[in-house]
């Protein structure tokens, strides 16, 4: 993208404004999340800039809408359904889904495409498809608003991800490694954890991140399947935005984005050092 | 990021399948495994125990995703179709319009029908839910159907006083049990109620299920089918005994009627039951009657109206189509095929709004996510990674922040609109409008959906080699002609590819247009939610669903044509 020595005038001048174009754009990608972090600090229950916030005056900047969320029982209800929801979510989408991946990568699996097209279904069909199609039939089967089946409803929707990177792990997989440690008295049982799991690790943990995500962030679906008592804590915020918009929603969003900044690194990390062991460079 | 479905052979090394293929070439003699068996079955058995191995490993989580997630999609599939509320609610007089010719109002037999659905429907509380269900249909049915069931349970009521007139014995539940009952069940239940009444409270076990007596079907058929319902009913929903409880009135009717159809109903019988079905039988004709649908005409006028009856008729189906025409803005009457009137036509708009707005969200991702994906592919790798941060944290941040970002960015007294009455563009009382209508859904939803149309149209532009750029440019074109003939041609792809993955994420979005759509910037997957939790006409609700859904599966069709369902991307 270097501009040569021998641009024009009108060359240099479209090669700036292209430049300027795109950091607008970036400046509208990432401007929203960043604004609303020094905007739940605010003493005040607005939610635009007090003229103390842009004088930078300490007065006007508090820690009440975090305090609120850290009090109030309703947040914390549903911070802890969400906590109590996702990880079991994702342990059983994972669980399933690493076997399945493992099943699926062996060199002679009947109808492949249609099983691997069934499996990731889940997160091809809109999502208010899905929470319809399981709210009519959870409630034939009692599931209905019940614990179980917002885990199982959430486990469901995480599968595809585990499937793709688990599936994609396994390609780069040396399938002779396993012949090898047969050969040498392993049962597949101990051949599985002492040798295929620790090499395929990495696209595990980035697939059973991807199915918390799904699971942590999803409102659709539990607001079908789940009734008051699985409220999560997406769900509580569509509340409070549909209904009562509370400034707490912005303290919630400020912490919810740096878990986000942490799970981004985690998974580009894995993916850096699962690409390192299949001996291609880091893209 | 995954090429799962290209067969792993490359590093599998030795297969049982190599096995056979050099089994195969060797001819003449068959080469033999260390055991002695010929080497090519030895290897097909290893094969497929390989397979089933396979299989067994996959077979967990397939039944889950069929359970979970299958099923339930099946389930709205059928719901959109099924229909069989009618036909279970009112069997007798689905039956009995069958003749009817549709214009005028139906005959005497057909509301004698109606009158036992009905008793048996309003016992149950069955009529309100089939008079909602109607009302999507026909409005007023649900207030009929209310209102009659309240008037229902006296019906008859006038022939059993003069049966009663005729012999006591008549208002007794015992006579009724004697009349209709198998002995056997009453034996049954004699040695049940002694049991019952020997362990003195701590007794669980019901009643024995009531059982017809043999011949009964044939010598009083309508009064066997009630008796029949009304003891089951006793038993299964109060739980109480039907030999305890006074029979409903409409039995007086049905009696009534297999009595004058039959007059020699009573010979089968003997003892006191003989009796007393004798005496009536002799009486009948004497009895004053009223006609059920005057009756009937009295308690609604509704029920005189033909329309009334030929909605009924045209939903008796077990299975209808009524949902999906009522999705496509057409409704069922009893004429045929209708349009909907011009001020209920909301679904074709709805379904016009969400293309229309899914295409403009896919529009405005192609301008912004171009020049983007252009820019990290030709800056180099050192630069381009730390940018990618920018477009990938907003993919990783949580939709409901997102939203919430944007809810508080776009309010009238929000910081956009601050920003620009601060900058002097717009006066303080000219705040814009920019939430609750489709300019907020499709601000959100670009910014929303902007990371699926950049990271394939990023991905394609790094494999286009800059070789090319740079031989045209020598043959003499301008900076202008070669991207438009050499470059942006050869990213063709990337934007078919982010426009579809665009287009399908958008049109089935249901929270970002919901808190901040309003009124007018909501997409169908709003009427679906509305009408599932809201209006509670599931049927509906499956049917646009269903539409949705293959509307969806269709355009995955072409994306797996175009691009291949295993090159989505995960970041």
């Amino acid at each position: 993208m270097k501009l040569p020595p021998y641009a024009t005038l009108g060359q240099k001048i479209w090669h700036y404004a292209f430049l300027v174009l795109c950091g607008l754009i970036f400046f509208f990608l990432i401007a929203p999340i960043l604004t609303i972090i020094p905007l739940s600090f605010n003493a005040e229950n607005f939610f635009t800039f007090t003229p103390g916030m842009l004088a930078f005056d300490p007065e006007a900047y508090s820690l009440k809408h975090y305090r609120d969320f850290f009090t109030n029982p309703d947040w914390q209800q549903a911070l802890s359904n969400s906590v109590r929801i996702a990880p079991v979510a994702t342990l059983l989408s994972v669980a399933l889904g690493t076997l399945a991946a493992i099943g699926l990568s062996q060199s002679h699996v009947p109808f492949r495409r249609a099983i691997m097209a069934i499996l990731i279904s889940p997160m091809i069909v809109p999502l208010i498809i899905s929470a319809a199609g399981m709210y009519f039939f959870y409630s034939r089967i009692g599931l209905q608003g019940t614990y179980i089946g917002v885990v199982l409803a959430h486990a469901a929707l995480g599968v595809p991800f585990v499937i793709i990177t688990v599936t994609a792990t396994m390609v780069g997989f040396d399938q002779s490694l396993t012949r090898a440690s047969a050969n040498l008295g392993a049962g597949p049982v101990r051949t599985f954890f002492k040798v295929q799991m620790p090499l395929i690790l990495p696209g595990v943990i980035s697939g059973g991140l991807f199915a918390f995500i799904t699971s942590f962030d999803e409102v659709v679906v539990v607001l079908f399947v789940g009734s008051a008592s699985q409220k999560t804590l997406p769900w509580q915020m569509f509340i409070g935005l549909r209904e009562q918009i509370s400034p707490t929603i912005l303290a919630v969003a400020t912490i919810l984005v740096v878990v986000s900044i942490l799970l981004l690194t985690t998974v580009e990390l894995l993916r850096r050092r699962s690409e390192r062991m299949r001996g291609l460079t880091p893209g | 990021m995954t090429d799962a479905t290209q067969g792993p052979d490359a590093t599998t090394g030795v297969t049982p399948d190599t096995g056979l293929r050099i089994a195969g070439r060797a001819g003449g003699a068959p080469v033999l495994a260390a055991d002695g068996t010929p080497l090519k079955r030895s290897l097909n058995r290893a094969l497929r125990r390989e397979k089933l191995r396979a299989l067994a490993l996959v077979a967990p989580l397939l039944i889950f995703i069929v359970v979970t997630f299958l099923a339930p999609i099946a389930d709205m599939l059928f719901r959109s179709v099924e229909n069989e509320i009618v036909s279970e609610t009112l069997p007798r007089t689905v039956v009995a319009l069958d003749g009817w010719d549709g214009e005028s109002v139906p005959g005497e037999q057909v509301f004698q029908e109606l009158a036992y659905d009905l008793v048996i429907a309003a016992e149950r509380k069955d009529h309100t839910r089939l008079g909602s269900r109607l009302n999507y249909e026909m409005t007023g049915a649900s207030s009929l159907f209310r209102k009659t069931g309240r008037r229902v349970d006296d019906l008859g009521e006038a022939l059993g006083e003069q049966f009663i007139a005729l012999d006591p014995a008549w208002e007794e539940p015992a006579t009724w049990v004697a009349l209709l009952a198998s002995p056997d069940w009453v034996a049954d239940r004699a040695a049940w109620q002694a049991e019952r009444d020997a362990a003195e409270g701590e007794f669980d076990t019901a009643e024995p299920r009531f059982v017809l007596r043999d011949g009964i079907d044939a010598a009083l058929p309508r009064t066997a089918d009630l008796y029949a319902a009304f003891a089951r009913f006793i038993q299964t929903e109060d739980r109480d005994s039907p030999t305890g409880e006074e029979p409903w009135t409409i039995l007086w009717q049905a009696l009534h009627e297999d009595l004058t159809k039959n007059a020699a109903a009573a010979t089968g019988f003997t003892g006191e039951a003989g009796r007393l079905l004798t005496q009536a039988a002799a009486a009948v004709p004497t009895f004053e009657t009223t006609s059920m649908r005057d009756t009937f005409a009295e308690i609604d006028r509704d029920w005189e109206n033909p329309r009334m009856w030929g909605t009924i008729e045209a939903f008796s189906d077990p299975y209808t189509a009524g949902y999906f025409l009522a999705a496509a803005d057409f409704q069922l009457t009893p004429d045929g095929i209708e349009k909907q009137p011009e001020d209920r036509q909301i679904y074709a708009l709805l379904f016009g709004r969400t293309l229309f707005m899914s295409l403009t969200i896919m529009f405005s991702c192609v301008l912004l996510g171009y020049p983007i994906a252009f820019l990290l592919a030709n800056l180099p790798m050192r630069i381009s990674n730390v940018l990618l941060i920018l477009v990938l944290l907003p993919f990783w941040t949580s939709l409901l922040v997102r939203t919430s970002a944007w809810k508080v960015l776009l309010q009238q007294q929000g910081v956009i609109n601050d920003v620009l009455v601060w900058s002097g563009l717009i006066s303080n009382a000219g705040r814009l409008a920019l939430i609750n209508n489709q300019t907020g859904t499709i601000i959100a939803m670009t910014h929303i959906l902007l990371p699926f149309m950049i990271l394939p149209l990023y991905s394609v532009m790094k494999t286009i080699p800059p070789a090319y750029v740079r031989a045209a440019k020598s043959l003499g074109a301008t900076n202008f002609t070669a991207f438009r003939r050499v470059y942006f041609p050869q990213s063709v792809p990337g934007i078919g590819a982010g426009c579809i993955l665009v287009f399908i994420l958008s049109i089935g979005y249901y929270i970002t247009p919901e808190l901040v759509g309003g009124t007018t910037g909501t997409f169908i997957s709003n009427r679906i939610a509305y009408h599932i939790s809201n209006s509670l006409n599931w049927g509906l609700a499956a049917a646009l669903g269903t539409i949705l859904l293959a509307v969806v599966l269709l355009l995955y069709w072409v994306y797996d044509r175009l691009v291949g369902i295993d090159n989505v991307s995960l970041g």
